[in-house]
């Protein structure tokens, strides 16, 4: 998927502006928030299972390359396939082959952050294959031409009545005149239309949360139930996963369940959490015929070993989505790519490159609340400063920002410079506000009092007034 | 050089240096003795706290529960659920032996069709291989005995789940797993279901059904 990153200042004016988006978004942080921590208090030992999801990760990180080995064995053993891709170009090579082979004319879709990232949609069109994504806000989305807006709840940005108008658009086949005020009925139209794709889809993809090293097993997990309909009923089912979903056992992948769930929507469990082992065996009167693997490095290798490896420990829940300040002021568009909030401003530079992303990890206010609820305790705040560190080194920044950042450290190295010259600010913008406690244009601020008003200094700095104080 | 060759190689070229034997020592280790982790303390007690759990949270995600005391009285129990929900008295069920030993023609009226799912079929039986406290969740493994198809297509999925197949948490259904079909082996499916489907992504609305099922019920027998 193109970086639209780059546009991230135009995305942010944009989304600001965009009244049925600030209305959509309104209650999905404060919602989601209130479901997790409702989750988390119901269950005491919620915390120490954080830890250990951590610790099996980065032993799995460790040890990343013996783990895919043994796992690769396993999905033989059982009967599996599996195929290595390095790239997004080779990971669409492979699934088109394979697509291609099985003659496929209609492909169902469970949802795939793996599969945006590759443009796998757009790929099976353009060899003359029909994608059908099945998970309802996938599938919203893709009538609407558009990219999902949160990990889990793609539609999220969306209102109900922006739903209906895009059935009714899509549906030509049924009554215009039928009701569809009420959500159900929206849902209940999906289920019937999606209903006889699933039968007659050719090849099913999904993605995974998790593949298990000691039984070479892919976990997906869906509330809906669209994912196992996908994979089952087809005679080709098609898993694509990157290379750091490896976990070592089942009770691993147990303990990193418990954390999943009630950090990405409060529940205690997903709905739908099913393990897959190979295709058809002996006896099976249902299931896929084939089962393939396709394994999706795309950047990550470049990850391990550095100070961002951390990041690899990322389970996709959506918590420091909901619960980021950013996020919820602009939706996940504005980000431009794959993965929006606060992981996609630590993962987006890794994976498309600084240069084209360096926007995102200075969209933050360091306020820490995404590393306060990731089940993973991946430490993203530190991660934003490290690549800020490195747009710097890399003199990514615009030349006045340099200048800025330069001039203030200018007067930082110099304590005493420092100290005279906030007392001079102080006492002017105190004498600027006319007693009325705010300013409404700074010199040099104009970003700030474009939107809002300055709160004006009292004519003194603290150190002026700890010095009066203390003596 | 292979895709699969290279991406090992740049992984491992990455990581920490250390010596190769301690690193697979360490990975076939933790695969052989997969030991548990932390395991909560909710679906653990008795008989009585398990049954009792396990209910609350299947029924807090709109699921059903019934409790009988004789699995004979099974059949009689599907028949009075399909009509108290409008359904036609028909279901499908797989080869599952402890289902067929059932005395089905106490259900009365009621139809027993065998095999995996048909479009048209409203109603499926299948018998749990285990029921976990700790999220109100029914495991079911692919199979002729309890085909998958049955588990997602009609739209109520019956579940017989007897009580020594109510563990307190999934490590015991793991366990169970294992000593049946060996190390290291799985069916092709194990589907871990916690009540009807669902859906929130329209305004965040909670909805059921999606696709699966939209009625779970749950036939406890002592």
């Amino acid at each position: 998927m193109e970086a639209g990153s780059v546009h991230f200042k135009d995305n942010v004016a944009k989304a600001l502006a965009d009244g049925k988006l600030q209305f959509a978004m309104t209650e999905t942080g404060p919602r989601f928030m209130a479901k997790r921590t409702k989750a988390r208090e119901a269950l005491p030992e919620f915390d120490a299972l954080r830890d250990q999801a951590r610790d099996i990760k980065d032993h799995v990180l460790d040890h990343l390359d013996i783990y895919l080995e043994r796992y690769e064995a396993k999905v033989k053993e059982s009967g599996g396939h599996v195929h290595w891709a390095q790239t997004a170009e080779d990971a669409r090579q492979a699934i088109i082959a394979i697509c291609k082979q099985a003659g496929a004319k209609i492909v169902t879709k469970g949802k795939s952050m793996i599969s945006e990232e590759i443009d796998l949609n757009q790929c099976l069109e353009a060899n003359g294959m029909q994608p059908v994504e099945t998970d309802l806000g996938e599938y919203i989305i893709q009538l609407r031409n558009e990219r999902p807006s949160h990990i889990i709840a793609p539609a999220v940005h969306l209102t109900r009545d922006q739903v209906e108008e895009d059935f009714r658009k899509a549906h030509t086949h049924l009554d215009p005149n039928r009701d569809l005020t009420e959500i159900p009925a929206l849902v209940e139209e999906a289920r019937a239309v999606l209903r006889q794709k699933y039968l007659d889809a050719d090849v099913g993809i999904t993605g995974a949360n998790f593949l298990i090293a000691e039984t070479g097993s892919s976990i997906i997990v869906t509330n809906e139930g669209n994912g196992d309909l996908t994979q089952t009923l087809p005679k080709v089912h098609i898993v694509i996963a990157s290379i750091e979903k490896v976990v070592p056992t089942l009770e691993d992948a147990s303990t990193i369940l418990r954390v999943l769930a009630r950090s990405a929507t409060g529940q205690d469990f997903s709905n739908y959490t099913t393990l897959s082992t190979g295709g058809r065996r002996e006896g099976d009167p249902d299931g896929p015929a084939e089962y393939h693997v396709v394994i999706l490095d795309n950047g990550r290798s470049n990850v391990l070993g550095t100070e961002f490896q951390d990041m690899l420990r990322c389970i996709r829940c959506g918590a420091c989505l909901n619960h980021c300040p950013v996020y919820n002021a602009l939706g996940g568009h504005a980000y431009g790519w794959v993965y929006p909030g606060p992981i996609g401003s630590i993962l987006t530079p890794a994976l498309v490159g600084l240069e084209k992303a360096r926007d995102l990890p200075n969209a933050s206010t360091f306020c820490g609340r995404c590393e306060e609820v990731c089940p993973m305790r991946i430490p993203i705040p530190s991660m934003l400063r490290h690549w800020r560190e490195k747009e710097f080194e890399r003199h990514l920044q615009p030349a006045a920002m340099r200048w800025g950042l330069g001039a203030w450290a200018f007067f930082a190295k110099r304590p005493k410079l420092y100290r005279r010259a906030t007392a001079i600010a102080a006492r002017v913008l105190s004498n600027l506000a006319y007693g009325k406690g705010r300013l409404k244009k700074v010199p040099l601020a104009g970003g700030w009092t474009e939107v809002r008003d300055f709160p004006a200094p009292q004519g003194k700095t603290f150190q002026q007034l700890w010095k009066e104080r203390r003596t | 050089m292979s895709a699969r060759e290279a991406m090992l190689a740049r992984i491992r070229s990455k990581l920490p240096k250390a010596p190769e034997e301690a690193r697979r020592a360490a990975v076939d280790e933790r695969l052989s003795e997969h030991p548990r982790n932390l395991i909560p303390a909710r679906g653990q007690g008795d008989a009585e706290h398990r049954i009792r759990v396990f209910t609350e949270m299947m029924e807090a995600v709109g699921g059903t529960v019934e409790v009988l005391n004789d699995i004979n009285d099974v059949p009689h129990a599907v028949a009075d659920y399909l009509r108290n929900n409008n359904l036609p008295a028909h279901v499908r069920r797989g080869s599952d032996p402890v289902l067929a030993r059932l005395p089905w023609h106490r259900g009365g009226a009621l139809e027993v069709a065998e095999g995996r799912a048909a479009g048209s079929d409203r109603a499926s039986v299948t018998r749990a291989f285990a029921g976990i406290v700790e999220s109100g969740t029914i495991i079911q493994l692919s199979g002729p005995e309890n085909p998958t198809t049955l588990n997602f297509l009609p739209e109520a999925h019956i579940v017989l789940l007897e009580a020594s197949a109510l563990f307190a948490s999934y490590e015991e259904a793991w366990t169970k797993l294992r000593c049946i079909y060996g190390e290291g082996v799985m069916p092709r499916a194990v589907n871990m279901i916690s009540g009807p489907s669902r859906t929130a992504d329209i305004e965040q609305t909670i909805v059921r059904p999606a696709h699966g099922p939209k009625n779970m019920h749950v036939i406890m027998t002592r």
